[in-house]
Parts: structure tokens; sequence; C-alpha cells
């Protein structure tokens, strides 16, 4: 397997968890206990009331697809396998994910229903992306 | 609080944007529109006392104002560095007449320059959300208005030719300005949509390309202004608004704060959309324009498209558009691109537009625009009758 250059997350205390569980292949996302919203990207405070008790839950990795690109010149040259799919994803539970479709671009429409996979691009390091459900 | 009529642009400064590597440093270019600026105002340097500046990425600093303040030996009471992006320009004018008005500043100069970074090695845009965007290549502006013209599509059936149409006047107009720096060739729709695909549905001749160059604006007190060397350019109006920075989490796509700040701009002018002679709307993208025309009330929203299929966008026009091309042919040398709006709404009303002047034009509206549509400003100007 050649190297893998592209950009990794460095995860911070507060989204360890969030890249811990992609590693065991689950899509969990924070929780608020006060107000009981889903939060994206993790957070120390809930954004919808700033409440601290934020919890982690298991989620359905179902969503639509909200909207996409084909990046035919990325910004950087660390993408060299482009054109690739750029992807909005909207969850079942509320936040919406950037993330990437795997499959054939003329496949895919605004709206369409999407469901998670992962992607172990690394030993260490694993990624959440979507294809069509 | 209201700003109408607190205070009024009497002097700009701009290059014409450059693509070539020099050995210019931004800050070089910033002094240039900067002498430019005091002078076509009719005023020394001695006299500006308040200083705005937005960071050059090419020449980065901290405490950067004081640093700008000392090169030119100014004497500042107010100093800024304002970092909202393409709006950071349009933001500067009613932040000026906002110290003007509290009686903190007589005469405020607003200053932008920058390289372009091109071909050189640079690091990608580090944001907030970095974490979350880069590891799936969303690294740059370009894949993200996409996603934004990619749902304009789906919702409102807005065409790729009616995106195109915007590039298209917008170049018609360059053609009528020496500043601008794609004003040699015509384009067409067939053009633009024949241009290879950057991000998908977004064709090359529909996203700005980085420049060198720089722009500079003095506000100054109705006192200065009644004396100075041009038809003053009052502000009537001002508004500003952001409900996110990365695209993803915007609470809808297709829509901005662009709505916010023109009907504050609107309420604190006391016009009405139909009021305004000429527009210049930030154009990073062709799809950039659709959203803010109808964010900002001048089409209903998902007409966007047919709005600018339907009207002629050019100086000659029934709707003009970004008269000195618009960043898409003017060139964007980073934030002076997003001044490039203010500049040619003042010169317009300064009635010095030249081979592209708007006939009769009183009334201006200028939206800037940062980020991913993250950031909005928008400010009515005025030519008193």
């Amino acid at each position: 397997m050649s190297e893998y250059l592209k950009p990794l997350p460095q995860p911070s205390k507060t989204s360890l968890p969030f890249w811990d569980a992609a590693k065991r292949h689950e899509l969990t996302l924070q929780r608020c206990e006060a107000c009981q919203k889903f939060v994206y990207y993790p957070r120390a405070r809930c954004p919808h009331c700033f409440s601290d008790r934020l919890a982690w839950r298991k989620c359905s990795g179902k969503g639509r697809l909200y909207s996409f690109t084909v990046v035919h010149r990325p910004a950087t040259r660390l993408f060299g396998d482009a054109p690739y799919v750029l992807a909005i994803v909207e969850l079942e539970e509320g936040p919406r994910m950037t993330t990437n479709i795997v499959a054939p671009p003329d496949k895919l429409k605004v709206d369409m229903p999407v469901t998670v996979f992962f992607d172990d691009v690394t030993p260490e390091h694993t990624l959440v992306k979507f294809k069509p459900a | 609080m209201s700003l109408k009529r607190k205070a009024a642009a009497i002097g700009i400064g701009e290059l014409k944007p450059y693509r070539e590597p020099t050995d210019d440093s931004a800050l070089d270019l910033m002094a240039a529109v900067a002498a430019e600026a005091i002078a076509d105002a009719g005023l020394e340097k001695k006299d500006i006392d308040g200083l705005l500046v937005g960071m050059a990425s090419a020449d980065p600093g901290m405490i950067y104002p004081s640093a700008i303040g000392e090169l030119f030996d100014l004497r500042p009471r107010m100093l800024n560095v304002l970092d909202i992006g393409g709006a950071s320009g349009t933001g500067m004018i009613w932040r000026a007449a906002a110290a003007i008005d509290a009686g903190i500043c007589n005469a405020v100069l607003c200053l932008t320059a920058d390289l372009n970074r091109l071909g050189r090695r640079r690091p990608p845009m580090i944001s907030l959300m970095y974490e979350f965007e880069a590891p799936y290549g969303a690294i740059g502006a370009n894949c993200s208005y996409a996603l934004i013209a990619q749902r304009h599509m789906a919702l409102y059936g807005t065409t790729p030719a009616q995106m195109a149409k915007v590039a298209v006047d917008q170049r018609t107009n360059a053609l009528a300005n020496p500043l601008a720096f794609f004003n040699d060739i015509p384009l067409t729709i067939d053009d633009v949509l024949n241009s290879r695909y950057i991000c998908e549905p977004l064709h090359l001749f529909e996203i700005v390309s980085p420049m060198s160059g720089g722009a500079a604006v003095v506000v100054a007190s109705p006192e200065i202004a009644r004396r100075s060397k041009h038809a003053p350019i009052w502000l009537l109006g001002a508004g500003e608004g952001s409900d996110r920075a990365s695209i993803t989490y915007a609470p809808e796509v297709t829509e901005s704060a662009v709505k916010g700040a023109a009907d504050t701009a609107f309420k604190m002018a006391g016009l009405q959309r139909k009021d305004i002679d000429l527009v210049c709307p930030y154009d990073c993208y062709t799809i950039t324009v659709l959203v803010t025309l109808e964010d900002a009330g001048f089409c209903k929203k998902r007409q966007g498209g047919p709005f600018a299929m339907d009207h002629d966008l050019t100086y000659a026009g029934d709707f003009p558009c970004n008269t000195h091309g618009g960043q898409l042919s003017f060139g964007q040398p980073g934030l002076a691109g997003g001044m490039s709006h203010v500049t040619e709404g003042i010169r317009q009303l300064m009635g010095r537009g030249g081979g592209r002047q708007v006939k009769d034009a009183r009334l201006a509206y200028v939206n800037g625009n940062g980020g991913i549509m993250s950031e909005q400003v928008g400010l009515i100007l005025e030519r008193a009758s």
C-alpha cells in the first residue's frame, strides 16, 4: 500500500471519542442532555443551549445527500485521485457533515438517501464516508 | 443608531490588478493606494486620524495597523484590522462612519492590498472546523461554492447558462474599464460553459482569478466632505450579518445573511430596492451574485437565475451590476477584490465612470461577502442631488 498523503484528523480532547468510534466502525454524535439536540462537529458546549452536558450517542448512519460537487481540480496536489465527490450529508439525527460519497457521480441526486461506511485510510485513521442507500 | 449621512466617501485609490510575480511587497501596494486615495480626497496624510486595514496574506503580522501607521507616519486615533474575509472592505466603510459619528475620528483611511500567491507554496486554508473538512478534500472556497450552486440548481431549477450570464455581462462591463485585468476579449455563455470544470457544476470562467493589487477609500466627516475635491458620496445605510463559517453548517446553503444585512441597510436609508440605480454585489463566483440578488431583495428567492438571464447587467442595461467587471473580470487582489465593489460604487456616483458611466446614477447598493457567504455587509451609497 502506498503512503497516505492526504490531510488526517488531529483529534482534540473533545473530538477524540468521535474518531475512536469511527475506528470501531461506529458513527457517534454528541447529544445534549439539556435540550436533547444532536451536535456535530464535537464541541465542549452545546451550540443550541450552551449546556456542557453533552453525551456520546450511537447514530443510525442514515441520511440524505444535502449537496455535492465533483471536484476536478482540488486546491492542493495532495488529492491526486481527483475527480472525487465532496458532499454535505444531513444525518437522520439532524446535523450535517462534510464527507465524501463513493459512487459514480452520474448516479447522484440532491436529497437522495445515503448510508454511512467507514474508510480505514491508515491503520490509525478511519474516515466517515457515505454511499447511496 | 443610524449612520445615515453621518459620513461620506471622498477619495479612492486603486491599482490595476496584475498576475505576474514581481518584487513588490503587499505593504508597497498599500502605500501606493493610500497615497492615491488621500490625494484624491484633496487631503494630506496628516488629516488621516483613523486606520482600518485588512491583513495581506503575503505580508501578515501581529499588531498590524500600528505597523502600517508607522510605515506611513500616521497618528491614528482608531486602529483596526478587519477580518471578515471578502466583506472586509465594505465592513470598513460603515465602521469608519461609526467612528466619525462617535466623534472619535474625522477622516478614516480604509486600506486593502495583497499579492497573488498562486504558484507559491501556501498552507491550506485553516478553519476551526479544519479537522472535519480537510480530510475529505474540502479545502479552499471553490468546492464550497459548488455545493451552493448544486443545491440552488436542484431546488430552484437554476441552469448553468443562467449562472454563466453573470460572467458574460460583467465581462462586457470590464471591456469598458481600463483598470480591469480581463478587459480585452468578450465572453459568451458558450465560452463559460465550455471552460473546464473546476468543481462541478462550476466552470473555470465562473471563478475569480487571484491577482496582486490594492484599493483604498477615505471616509470623512460632513465638515470635511463639504469642502472635498469630488462630490461626496454619503453612506445612507449599512447592515452586517453572519450565520456560518463553513458551508456545511449554514442553516440553508442557498440562503445567506445578505437578507438581514440588506434589510437593515435599506431600513436605515429609508429606501426601497427600486430606488437603486446600480448594484455592486461581491462576486467570487457566478452563483454568489444570484444568491446575493435574491437575498438582497432585488428579485424573489429562486428567481436569481431567470433574473440574470432576463436583465441586461451591463452599464448600459436595465440593471447595471458590477460595472467594473466584478472580480470575475476585474481580478481578485486579496481583500482589495472586495473593496473594488466599493470603489466602483463611489466612482459611478461621483460621475467618474468614464466609458462605462451609468447615466444619472445617484444611488448604489454594494454588498460585501466573506468566506463561504459567511459574512455579509450591505451598504447604500448616495450622491446628493
